[in-house]
C-alpha cells in the first residue's frame, strides 16, 4: 500500500512537472520554437498510437485505417474552423457551398461562450462522424481476421481519402486543393490554458481514458479476444460487440487526434492522409511496444524527435577539414533513421517496453541496482 | 424442476459426405456425471462443439435447461446429399452463438487446452465473471460499479482458493504445470456460474496420480458448486469411477449407453473401443 501511495504521488509529481515545463515553454516560445513543435506534434501522434494499439494491441485487431479516421476528424476540423475572412481565399478556385457559407457566418456572430466552445464542438463532431463510420464498416469487416482485415480497412481508408478529394465535394472539402488557413489549437478556460498547452491536455484526458478501459473489465475482455478468441467466446465474451467496441473507440480516438493534426499543420489535403501516415503510426507502436500504452507515447516522442530534430545534422552539409564529407545531404537522416529503427528492432525484438507498462517500482530498482553495481565496483577497486 | 438439463434429440452433423455424429439421441439428469466415449474421430468433439454452439446441428435440436438452443434442418445442397440416418422432421431454424449458450449456464474446457496464455491466474477467472457484467462500457470505464468490480474480484480469489490454485494467483497461465493449466480452465469455466459442465478430455497427457487426483477433484467440483458434468474422455479409469452413465460413440453412431459396469460388458463396446484382443 505503502508502494502504491509513493507510485501515486510520483506520477502525480512528474506529470505536474511536464505541465509546469509546457508552461514556461509558452513563456520563452520565441528560444524554444522547434521543441514546441515537436512535442506538440509528438502528443498528436501519442493519442492515435495509443488508439491503435488499443485496437492492434490489446484487442489484436490488425487494422490499417486509422489513417482514414484520422483524416475524417482533420477535414471536419477544418471545414469547421476556417475563419469566414479566409474562406474565399481557400476556397479560390471552386467556390464554396453556400449552405456551409451562411452556417458559419451563422457562427462567427454567435455569442462569444458559443465561439469559445466551438473549437472543441467541431473536433468532437469529427469524433463522432468517425466513429459513427467504423460502426458502419466495423459490421462489414470485423467478421474478417487477421490480414484480410488489415487489408479491409487499409481500402476503407483509402475511399474515405478518395472521397474527400473527389471533385464533387468541392464546394465543401476543396477537393484536391486541400484546405489551408486553419486556426491553430484554442484556449481551454477563458486563458487558463494557453493554446499551445491545450493538445497535451486533450491526449492526456484521451489517454486517460483509454487506460482506465483497458483496466476495466471490458479491457480485460478485450486481451482475452486477442490471447484466444475460441476460448473468449465460450467464456461467453460476445466477440462482435466487444470488437465493434474497440473499433468505434479506437476511431474516435484517431479522429480527434486527426482534427488536433489539423490545427497543428494549419494546412490539410487528402495526400496527408495516405497509407504512409498510418505506417508511421504503426512503427511508433511497433517500436514502441505492441500493447504497451507507456510505450506508444515514448516512441511517438522519440520517434517525431529523431525523425524531424535530432538527425538533422545528418541533412547539413559536413566539412572537415576541408574535406566535403560525401551522403551529408538533404534526405540522408532518413537513411539513418532507418538504420536506426532496425538496430531497435533488433536489440528490442518486442519494442522497447514489449507488453509492458512503465512502473515506478521498476524504474527505483533499476536506479538503486545502477548504484550497487558502482559501489561494488568502487569495493574492488580498493581491495586492489 | 425439468427432469433433464440437457437432451439432444436426432443431432446429426453431416460434413460434406462424413455423417460425424448421427442421430445423436442424449438426455442429461440433473446433478449426475456422463461421460462420452468412443475411438478417435467418433465424433465426440464435434457433439460437443454442436452442443456449445459452436457448430449448428445439420439436422436435430438441442435443448438446455427446458428451451431449443439449436435446432436445424438440411437446406439447400445438404438437402440432396444428407445421408443421416434420422430423416428430417424439424423444420425451423435455432442457431445461437457460444457466447449466449455460456451465458445460458453452460461452461466447457477443451481438448487442446485454451488459457489465455500470456494472462494472470487471476486474469483468467476474471474474465470469465466479465460474462455476467451488468455494468456498460462507460461506467465501468469511469469505475462506477466498484462494488460489482469488488464482487468479481472476491469471487474469482474465493473460486482460486476452492481449486487450490490461490498460490499462482499472479503467475502467467502459460506457466503453470501442465497439470495446474487443466484445472485452471476449469476453474475459468466455473466462473461463469454454469449449470453443466462439459469437460473435453479432461485427463488428456496426465499421469495415473494427475487423474486420480482429477477424478476425486470433478466429483468435489460437482457436489460443490451443484453442476452437472458431461466429459469426453479416454481415461477408462477415470470414466468408469466417476460416471452416473456412459455413452459410446463409433463413426458417428451410438452403439452403447448403460452404466459402466453395462459397458464394459456390452459385446458391442468391446469391439468397437477396446477390440484390441480381437485382432
Amino acid at each position: 500500500m505503502m508502494k502504491h501511495k509513493r507510485n501515486a504521488i510520483l506520477s502525480l509529481a512528474s506529470l505536474l512537472l511536464l505541465f509546469a515545463y509546457l508552461y514556461y515553454l509558452n513563456f520563452h516560445h520565441a528560444q524554444h520554437g522547434m521543441l514546441i513543435s515537436i512535442l506538440e506534434k509528438s502528443a498528436i501522434l501519442a493519442l492515435v498510437a495509443v488508439s491503435m494499439n488499443l485496437l492492434n494491441g490489446f484487442t489484436g485487431l490488425f487494422s490499417l485505417g486509422q489513417a482514414g479516421f484520422m483524416s475524417i476528424g482533420a477535414y471536419v476540423t477544418a471545414i469547421l474552423l476556417i475563419p469566414v475572412k479566409s474562406l474565399d481565399g481557400v476556397y479560390y478556385v471552386n467556390g464554396i457551398n453556400p449552405a456551409l457559407r451562411s452556417f458559419k457566418v451563422a457562427i462567427a456572430t454567435a455569442p462569444s461562450w458559443v465561439q469559445s466552445i466551438y473549437p472543441f464542438i467541431a473536433l468532437l463532431l469529427g469524433a463522432l462522424l468517425a466513429s459513427a463510420l467504423a460502426a458502419l464498416v466495423g459490421i462489414a469487416v470485423l467478421r474478417l481476421k487477421s490480414d484480410y482485415l488489415a487489408i479491409a480497412t487499409l481500402g476503407m481508408s483509402e475511399i474515405v481519402r478518395a472521397i474527400f478529394s473527389s471533385p464533387q465535394l468541392d464546394g465543401i472539402t476543396n477537393g484536391s486543393y486541400g484546405l489551408n488557413k486553419i486556426p491553430t489549437f484554442p484556449k481551454m478556460f477563458g486563458s487558463l490554458v494557453p493554446s499551445m498547452v491545450t493538445p497535451f491536455i486533450i491526449t492526456a484526458l484521451c489517454i486517460a481514458f483509454m487506460v482506465l478501459l483497458i483496466k476495466s473489465s471490458y479491457g480485460r475482455a478485450f486481451k482475452a479476444i486477442r490471447e484466444d478468441e475460441i476460448a473468449a467466446e465460450a467464456m461467453g465474451i460476445n466477440l462482435f460487440k466487444h470488437k465493434e467496441m474497440s473499433f468505434v473507440v479506437s476511431s474516435f480516438f484517431s479522429a480527434l487526434s486527426g482534427g488536433m493534426l489539423a490545427m497543428y499543420m494549419r494546412s490539410i489535403e487528402a495526400k496527408t492522409f495516405s497509407i504512409s501516415l498510418t505506417y508511421d503510426i504503426l512503427l511508433i507502436i511497433v517500436i514502441g511496444g505492441i500493447g504497451s500504452v507507456t510505450g506508444s507515447i515514448l516512441s511517438a516522442f522519440l520517434v517525431t524527435a529523431s525523425k524531424e530534430w535530432w538527425l538533422r545534422f545528418f541533412d547539413q552539409p559536413l566539412v572537415i577539414g576541408g574535406w566535403h564529407v560525401p551522403l551529408f545531404r538533404t534526405g540522408f537522416r532518413m537513411v539513418i533513421f532507418s538504420l536506426l529503427l532496425m538496430v531497435v528492432v533488433l536489440v528490442y525484438r518486442r519494442g522497447l517496453m514489449g507488453s509492458r507498462e512503465f512502473s515506478w517500482d521498476r524504474c527505483i530498482a533499476r536506479v538503486r541496482s545502477l548504484f550497487h553495481h558502482q559501489d561494488k565496483r568502487q569495493e574492488r577497486g580498493g581491495a586492489q | 424442476m425439468n427432469d433433464f438439463l440437457l437432451k439432444t434429440e436426432h443431432m446429426t452433423m453431416q460434413f460434406g459426405g462424413v455423417v460425424a455424429v448421427d442421430d445423436l439421441n442424449i438426455s442429461i439428469p440433473c446433478g449426475r456425471i456422463i461421460a462420452l466415449i468412443g475411438p478417435n474421430g467418433a465424433g465426440k468433439t464435434t457433439a460437443f462443439n454442436v452442443i456449445t454452439g459452436v457448430y449448428s446441428p445439420t439436422n436435430g435440436a438441442v435443448i438446455f435447461d427446458g428451451k431449443v438452443i439449436a435446432e436445424d434442418f438440411p437446406k439447400g445442397k445438404m438437402k440432396r446429399n444428407y445421408i443421416g440416418s434420422d430423416k428430417s422432421v424439424y423444420h425451423r431454424s435455432v442457431s445461437n452463438t457460444p457466447d449466449v449458450i455460456t451465458r445460458l449456464g453452460m461452461a466447457r474446457t477443451f481438448q487442446n487446452i485454451r488459457l489465455f496464455k500470456e494472462l494472470s491466474v487471476f486474469e483468467n477467472v476474471l474474465i470469465a465473471k466479465h460474462s455476467h457484467i451488468k455494468a456498460g462500457m462507460l461506467s465501468a470505464t469511469f469505475g462506477l460499479n466498484k462494488a460489482e468490480e469488488l464482487q468479481m474480484r472476491q469471487e474469482s480469489d474465493q473460486l482460486l482458493r476452492t481449486v487450490g490454485l490461490d498460490h499462482y494467483r499472479n503467475d502467467q497461465a502459460s506457466s503453470l504445470p501442465y497439470g495446474k493449466q487443466r484445472r485452471l480452465e476449469i476453474a475459468r469455466a466455473l466462473a461463469t456460474s454454469p449449470k453443466l459442465l462439459l469437460l473435453d478430455e479432461p485427463a488428456a497427457g496426465m499421469n495415473p496420480k494427475e487423474t486420480e487426483e482429477l477424478s476425486s477433484f470433478i466429483k468435489s467440483v460437482k457436489d460443490q458448486f451443484q453442476l452437472t458434468v458431461f466429459l469426453i474422455e479416454h481415461h477408462m479409469n477415470l470414466v468408469m469411477d466417476i460416471s452416473d452413465k456412459i455413452y459410446v460413440l463409433n463413426y458417428g453412431k451410438t452403439i452403447a449407453v448403460g452404466n459402466p459396469k453395462e459397458i464394459q460388458d456390452n459385446p458391442e463396446v468391446i469391439k468397437a473401443y477396446l477390440g484390441v484382443d480381437e485382432e
